[in-house]
């Protein structure tokens, strides 16, 4: 009965949908302010009801009702109750619904925030929002129903994925979700600032918030996923170039340019067009990359819906939801008005620079992810593109572009000075070049690439410091002024420093991995293993039972100097229902580097095959990341956004001061 | 002007294209099925291997299967699907003229003699793979697989799915025979 009502709850979505796509159109276009304020009814209204639905979904989770297929085929009585409610979308049927929770959400606080927002562009956007949720409840209801019932319902149900009975694989959809379906808001107002063909510094003030939120969501779910794939999969990487983790860095990657060129817009009423294109292409990428993973053109471990059926489907509403606005694109940008002149040494064209080499990034992902799959479908052979393809295209475009990460702050609008921008950073300079020396000849000589990249780190860790000491007038001010200007400063200015503060840590963690240490050996209980100065001693290997998986559990002594680091215990657990075998890694980290033991196979004469990784700063990748999203959510606090913030910077548009 | 109008529609161009692509590659995933992923051991060599048989039973070795074609069956006592494609196995084993290989994955000895015990072997021999290695060189995706092995011991014929009657007199005697001749 709950499940029907969670299936009647998303088909009256669908109906709201409709009207919301249609109504609020209409009235933009003829002036009727009564049809204009139906959008934001019916996304609100749209919201409750997929909420209905996706708590309906969650009910029968948790109380395992294997008369609904999605549940009977993903779930089993004996799994804890923490996988049972993550297992809702720990499959297709059940991630499409929290897709469409997590569009609704973004319809609704549109209509919810967006009250300051001029009537006929609130409609407009709304109206979009409300297409994209038409073609998704559609997609869900006559495709892919999570609602539907079996009869006779098995006894228990078929289990999960093992692999997926993660916490950090659980939290790490939903996190992706939000960013992916984020974009979807900045996309609904580039095709509304198409249809009314106007694009102002207004517009711009508004959509940044929104990619803001988005970028930091989705910047929290590459991370959750490459650390999942790190401590899960047991082959200590972090980072495989996957179909599917590239399906979620492409967004990232156009989506941080959008985020850049977003500003251009608002500061400069400069690349407005450009900057309508890539919130077009933001969100088309994060459909593809949902859609990729679902429709059988990809083939990756990860996928886990692959039907030709959906397959049409998804290619017809691809084409709609793409091709659409790129046409509407070619019919109307030609007629924007262009903003001022540039000047190739200034803010804005720093921020060109930005988005022009992370757009091209972009493209070599696409390139590399979809290639192989091309040659495939024309029957040209089978090429796998892997580390060494993306090493030498992906990096060298990253490489000028983290090396202008601190000049561009510290370059004017309009005009900036290179040299006196050069001069302020003399101190980064200094520091990159302290590292490349102390670390080539005291630590490591032969690794120049290695300390090239610390050297990277410290050049934009640095200078993003620095930008900030500038701004403050650090040592050059009274201690009492310089707090004062460091009080007055914007928070998207903290924003900003700390997101590439961000960059730096997880360039440092990338290119400290060349320090990483790997043994892997047969070892016996009470043998000792040294590695990197650590001393790990294999103590025992037992049996245990969890709730539902048997496993073999190791516990190695860490010691350092014979001190004691740590106890850690790996397993080995073999799934009862799927008998299928996972590692369950153990790793001691202590922020400045991580010991990474994985209990592999028993040669069945007493020994166990044990891998050990010492890896310094790799917790530092991680850590920054979350500073980009921190970076992110503090300029999104920043009370310029506020409510009515737009309406007045509209009436003074051009006088914009300070900064 | 005419030229500015034409970058701006470039980007839908470059989507059309695209696009083509994806119908091209969805008929093609139509065409082979969704369980038929190619396979990246198509025309390789088999991997080398020699597996212990189970119980007391001799086992076989890539050695034995050299100078002529064989089948390799990937399969486990704990695999419905394999309970199910086991009967056109026998009937494989009784009339095609080519000796079938059982390779018995991730399972235990003894679930696997009560298995065959019960239903009869198709095969020449078995191997036992405890741990599933052998299937991680064969690039097995689960059970059950089966392999086509030329005489030069060259992987001729993957299908990642359980038998079925049309699968066997359609694509797998036919490639047999010819094998055989050449």
């Amino acid at each position: 009965m709950i499940a029907e009502l969670g299936h009647f709850a998303l088909a009256l979505a669908l109906m709201l949908a409709l009207v919301q796509s249609v109504a609020p159109l209409i009235g933009a276009q003829r002036g009727h302010p009564g049809l204009m304020t139906l959008g934001g009814g019916t996304a609100i209204a749209q919201f409750a009801l997929v909420a209905l639905a996706f708590a309906a979904l969650a009910h029968a989770y948790v109380i395992s009702d294997f008369s609904l297929a999605t549940v009977a085929e993903n779930s089993h009585s004996t799994k804890p109750l923490l996988y049972k409610i993550t297992g809702v979308w720990g499959n297709h049927e059940g991630s499409m619904v929290l897709w469409v929770l997590i569009l609704t959400l973004f319809g609704a606080a549109v209509a919810w925030f967006g009250t300051s927002l001029p009537p006929d562009l609130r409609a407009r956007v709304l109206a979009v929002q409300g297409m994209i949720g038409t073609a998704f409840l559609a997609f869900i209801l006559f495709t892919s129903n999570p609602f539907l019932r079996l009869s006779p319902a098995p006894l228990d149900g078929q289990g999960m994925n093992p692999v997926l009975q993660d916490i950090g694989l659980a939290i790490h959809p939903p996190f992706l979700y939000l960013g992916y379906v984020g974009f979807s808001v900045a996309f609904s107002f580039a095709v509304a600032a198409l249809i009314e063909g106007r694009v102002d510094a207004a517009w711009a003030r508004w959509v940044r918030p929104w990619t803001l939120a988005a970028w930091c969501a989705l910047t929290i779910g590459i991370a959750l996923g490459s650390w999942w794939a790190y401590y899960t999969l047991g082959w200590g990487g972090w980072w495989y170039w996957d179909p599917v983790e590239n399906a979620s860095f492409m967004p990232w990657l156009v989506g941080t340019a959008l985020l850049h060129s977003a500003i251009v817009v608002e500061k400069r009423d400069a690349l407005k067009t450009w900057t309508i294109l890539l919130a077009i292409l933001t969100f088309a990428l994060s459909l593809i990359g949902t859609f990729l993973v679902r429709s059988g053109v990809l083939t990756s471990v990860h996928a886990f819906a692959v039907d030709p059926a959906r397959g049409a489907f998804i290619l017809v509403l691809l084409a709609v939801a793409i091709g659409g606005p790129l046409i509407l694109y070619a019919i109307r940008a030609p007629s924007f008005q262009g903003g001022g002149i540039f000047a190739p040494i200034s803010r804005e064209g720093a921020l060109i620079l930005n988005n022009l080499l992370l757009t091209v990034a972009a493209s070599t992902v696409f390139f590399g992810t979809l290639w192989p799959l091309f040659l495939d479908a024309m029957g040209a052979g089978k090429l796998s593109v892997g580390f060494p393809f993306f090493n030498w295209t992906f990096v060298p475009l990253m490489v000028p572009l983290l090396l202008a990460i601190p000049l561009g702050p510290l370059l004017g609008w309009k005009r900036g000075d290179l040299l006196s921008a050069m001069q302020r950073l003399l101190v980064a300079a200094g520091a990159a070049l302290a590292v490349e020396v102390v670390v080539t000849t005291l630590v490591s000589p032969e690794k120049t690439l290695a300390a090239a990249g610390l050297a990277l780190a410290a050049w934009i860790g640095v200078g993003s410091l620095a930008e900030w000491a500038e701004r403050v007038q650090l040592l050059r001010v009274p201690l009492r002024t310089m707090l004062v200007r460091a009080r007055h400063l914007p928070r998207s200015a903290y924003g900003m420093t700390l997101a590439h503060l961000g960059v730096a840590i997880t360039v440092a963690g990338i290119a400290a991995s060349a320090w990483e240490q790997e043994r892997i050996e047969i070892m016996h209980p009470g043998e000792s293993l040294a590695i990197a100065g650590y001393e790990a001693r294999l103590d025992k290997v037992e049996p245990v039972q969890g709730p539902n998986y048997s496993a073999d559990r190791a516990t190695f002594t860490v010691t350092r100097d014979g001190a004691l680091v740590a106890t850690m215990r790996p397993e080995r657990r073999l799934f009862t229902v799927q008998r299928m075998p996972t590692t369950f890694t153990a790793i001691h980290s202590d922020l400045l580097s991580d010991f990474y033991v994985v209990l592999g196979d028993s040669d069945g004469k007493g020994g166990w095959t044990v891998r050990i990784y010492q890896k310094p700063l790799v917790p530092w990748i991680w850590l920054g990341c979350m500073a980009m999203a921190l970076g992110g959510l503090v300029s999104l606090s920043d009370r310029r956004w506020r409510v009515g913030a737009a309406v007045r910077s509209r009436r003074a548009a051009a006088a914009a001061p300070g900064d | 002007m005419t030229l500015r109008r034409l970058l701006f529609l470039l980007p839908s161009a470059v989507f059309a294209g695209l696009l083509g692509y994806f119908v091209v590659a969805l008929l093609n995933a139509e065409k082979r099925g969704p369980s038929e992923l190619p396979s990246a051991m198509l025309d390789q060599p088999a991997p080398d291997f020699a597996l212990k048989g189970l119980g007391d039973k001799p086992g076989f070795a890539r050695g034995d299967l050299s100078g002529q074609v064989v089948l390799v069956n990937f399969f486990a006592s704990w695999c419905l699907p394999c309970r199910a494609e086991h009967p056109l196995l026998t009937r494989l084993a009784a009339t095609a003229g080519v000796p079938l290989y059982g390779i018995d994955y991730k399972d235990k000895p003894a679930d696997a003699e009560r298995f065959l015990g019960q239903y009869g072997s198709p095969f020449r021999a078995v191997g036992v793979d405890p741990e599933g290695r052998l299937g991680i060189d064969f690039g097995i995706t689960g059970v059950p697989e089966t392999f086509l092995i030329d005489k030069s011991g060259k992987i001729r014929f993957h299908r990642a799915q359980p038998l079925t009657p049309e699968a066997i007199d359609k694509e797998i005697l036919p490639l047999v025979q010819a094998l055989q001749k050449s």
